[in-house]
């Protein structure tokens, strides 16, 4: 015999609107085994934790059902309230009637119906319900940083400086992410370099970072404060213990690459560092575009070495780092506008996409600051073409939401390095943001020419050669517009990484669509991840602009902070167990698992299970043929008591 | 009075039910006849579950998991996949009819698809009528 006390949560109107809660504390009274049952507004709140942890002990409790929001939500708040009034956690159902009923009909009649039929249903799960013992574990303190761009380095750096080790790992040959390719940053006009530089440099100068450039994750082993990530250094062909930084090879070097940092517009060497500001200042081969590689002599960068760092046998190699928690900061790709074959980017010279511009703005850029088309022209007339690719439901539905901003940016720095006309086509303009707004008026002053119409459509101009026509509805007007420009520049959509579906699967991250990181909560839990220990920053999360992607990289350093400042860890308890009675040494259980728990235990002659790798999933469970695998909180006694309940009614 | 049939659910916590709990948040409407069981993982399904279902009077089960290459467990809804699939073939050869039993990949960012293939899926039931062939009076 039970006694199960059935405590019914109004939400506000939130459920009480379209669910007769009172109704159903009645019915629930009417159920075997319950001895008493309540409803309240709100049961989260203090009084009404107060009122279960008073009616476990009046009524000697020994099953808490709360019908209330997603267990999701909060199953953590009211195992507390059951831990706190000395009765095990697990004992514990949570009834979901509010996103899953109140929050999805808007008829009362039904949604008290199927509001009874799970409440039948966790009354008889609860009846069968266990005490279940936590698993405590020891946490690794240390913290791994995936992606340092400027969320990485400002997570690596809060971090370190509370004193925990810290691993930063870049896939390419330096640090700074986007931010570094940028001249200034909108609203202030701060340049770029001078707010990111200092940090990158205090990152590698920093104790307790662990700097692995050109380092990709290519194994995530473990759960939350003992992970096991194995991590590939991809080979530089330059030995940076010995490299003293002189960069007299990539004065020789008559390889050609193509360089990233300045989005392409230029060739580099093929033996380089990225830019002059770069974090290491090591050089690194690319292999595609080495002489050496390529036509097997060459080798002049070996010769200027005096250090003897040049070593063309260099390989991959792989290294297992142990952490606590990892925060993912991978960041973003700009759309690859080509396709849109209306805007002829990739075919007419004159047309930019907005990174290929804050390198034209950049002093350290392919043109030393200056704006010239690529045919060494200056412009006279420039078009900006906002939301290509976002808020456009062929590409990306998701306002990228920094572009209107730096679109206003381009049009001051252009203002004020040209004498050019400057033209924005934007469909809205959005500057929610701490002194956004202003920065648009003070554009507004600039003479710069606002089009409430989205760029349709860019082509050469039949009269004048090396022009082009762009064309757009002027949405103000209803006028239909045709204007002659030397320059267009497109604010393409922000996307996840081209590889964010292979860390995603890597860390066990859910995506979106598009395969921006989902986050556990998008209200009370945006740094967290379904995953136990793995947090997200920046805008590898959905797109945002530096001042939010800095807020999240503090958020997300705290959050990893509370993991890896404890010495132990509760894990669940809802592990699987062998009844070995039951075991017929099938060894389907070994076959299957995806963590290799269970194992062949020769001198019994059955299978067990290795508690600490076990997540929980219940696959063994079900393949189990003599079911001699419970899975513990989700045993088939209690799924199918849960089912029969839920069909009763 | 219209048939308003019983519906079970199975869905795994991590991208279904969660996804389900999105279609809440965004007040996504649509018909009140499932009842949702939650697990950790699809593949915690035994067969026997949905018999039982059956058995219990449900005029339809849906079965709910991550997409197949993005399970939180790894490959746990890659096994859910293929055992469901003979499920779903001994079901029908022993009578039941086609399209009672139903599997989808509904992720947790996917709150529409969960409204819409319950809408679709309680529709079709309704269509189908009373599920007598299992069905065993208590």
């Amino acid at each position: 015999m039970s006694r199960i006390g059935v405590f019914v949560c109004h939400c506000g109107l939130n459920i009480a609107k379209t669910v007769r809660v009172s109704e159903l504390a009645e019915f629930a009274a009417t159920l075997p085994d319950v001895v008493v049952a309540k409803d309240y507004k709100f049961m989260c709140s203090t009084p009404g934790q107060e009122m279960i942890a008073n009616d476990i002990k009046e009524h000697r409790l020994d099953r808490v059902i709360v019908t209330a929001c997603s267990p999701l939500m909060h199953e953590q708040t009211f195992r507390k309230v059951l831990a706190a009034s000395g009765l095990n956690q697990y004992l514990l159902s949570i009834v979901n009637i509010r996103e899953q009923v109140s929050w999805v009909t808007h008829d009362i009649e039904e949604g008290t119906a199927k509001s009874k039929a799970l409440l039948n249903g966790a009354v008889n799960r609860a009846r069968l319900l266990a005490p279940l013992t936590s698993r405590v574990i020891d946490v690794n303190p240390d913290v791994m940083v995936v992606g340092a761009g400027i969320a990485g380095i400002q997570a690596a750096l809060e971090l370190a400086n509370t004193g925990k080790k810290v691993y930063l790992v870049e896939k390419n040959s330096t640090i700074g992410g986007h931010m570094a390719q940028f001249d200034k940053t909108f609203p202030t006009l701060d340049c770029s370099a001078c707010i990111l530089t200092p940090k990158m440099d205090n990152v590698l100068q920093h104790k307790n970072i662990t700097l692995m450039t050109s380092c990709e994750v290519t194994e995530v082993k473990g759960f939350v404060g003992n992970f096991d990530i194995t991590v590939k250094q991809k080979a530089r062909y330059v030995d940076h213990d010995k490299c003293n930084a002189c960069l007299a090879c990539t004065e020789k070097c008559p390889g050609k690459g193509v360089s990233e940092w300045d989005e392409g517009l230029v060739k580099r060497k093929a033996i380089y560092i990225p830019f002059p500001q770069a974090v290491p200042q090591k050089p690194v081969i690319d292999r595609d575009a080495c002489t050496y590689f390529i036509k097997g002599k060459c080798r002049l960068c070996e010769k200027v070495c005096e250090q003897k760092a040049i070593d063309f046998e260099q390989q991959d190699t792989s290294t297992t780092v142990k952490v606590g928690a990892v925060i993912v900061a991978t960041g973003y790709d700009l759309m690859d506008t080509k396709p849109l074959l209306q805007y002829g980017y990739g075919r007419y010279p004159g047309v930019y996409n907005a990174l290929e511009v804050e390198r034209l703005f950049n002093s350290a850029g392919p043109t030393g600051g200056k704006v010239t088309l690529r045919d060494g022209r200056e412009p006279q007339a420039i078009a900006i073409f906002h939301c290509i690719g976002s808020r456009d439901k062929n590409n990306y539905e998701h306002c990228s939401r920094v572009c209107c901003m730096y679109s206003l940016k381009f049009a001051h720095l252009f203002k004020e390095k040209t004498s050019a006309d400057v033209y924005q086509f934007y469909i809205d303009m959005r500057a929610a943001g701490k002194g956004y707004e202003e920065f648009y008026n003070r554009i507004i002053e600039e003479d710069v020419k606002f089009i409430r119409g989205k760029g349709a459509r860019v082509a050469e101009s039949a009269d004048e050669p090396g022009r082009l026509i762009v064309e757009a509805e002027d949405t103000i007007t209803g006028k239909f517009i045709k204007l002659p420009v030397d320059m267009v520049v497109l604010s393409p959509a922000m996307k996840p990484r081209a590889d964010s579906k292979d860390i995603a699967r890597l860390f066990n991250l859910s995506t979106d669509k598009y395969g921006f990181f989902m986050e556990r909560h998008p209200k009370l839990a945006p740094l967290s991840t379904m995953s136990e220990g793995i947090f997200i920053a920046g805008v590898c999360q959905s797109p945002k602009d530096i001042p939010d992607t800095v807020a999240q990289a503090y958020g997300a350093a705290a959050e990893a902070l509370t993991i890896v400042v404890k010495d132990k860890l509760e894990l669940e308890a809802t592990t699987a167990m062998v009844n070995p009675a039951s075991c017929c040494a099938c060894l389907n259980c070994v076959r299957v698992c995806p963590y290799g728990a269970p194992f062949f235990n020769e001198q019994k002659g059955v299978s067990e299970i290795n508690e600490a790798l076990c997540k929980g999933c219940g696959l063994c469970a079900s393949v189990c043929p003599s079911s001699a695998i419970i899975a513990r909180h989700f045993t088939n006694d209690q799924v199918l008591a849960e089912m029969e309940g839920l069909m009763e009614f | 009075m219209s048939f308003e049939p019983k519906i079970l659910g199975i869905a795994c916590n991590w991208c279904t039910y969660t996804g389900a709990d999105l279609a809440g948040t965004t007040r996504l409407q649509y018909p009140q006849n499932l009842r949702v069981v939650r697990v950790m993982c699809s593949s915690r399904i035994n067969p026997s579950f949905i018999f039982r279902a059956f058995q219990l009077g449900a005029d339809g089960v849906l079965v709910g998991g991550c997409h197949p290459g993005d399970c939180h467990y790894n490959t746990g809804n890659l096994y859910a996949r293929r055992r469901l699939a003979v499920t779903k073939k001994i079901l029908e050869f022993s009578g039941l009819e086609p399209g009672r039993f139903r599997v989808e990949w509904i992720s947790a960012s996917e709150g529409n698809k969960f409204a819409e293939v319950v809408t679709e899926f309680t529709e079709q039931i309704k269509n189908l009528g009373p599920q007598t062939k299992f069905k065993i009076e208590q």
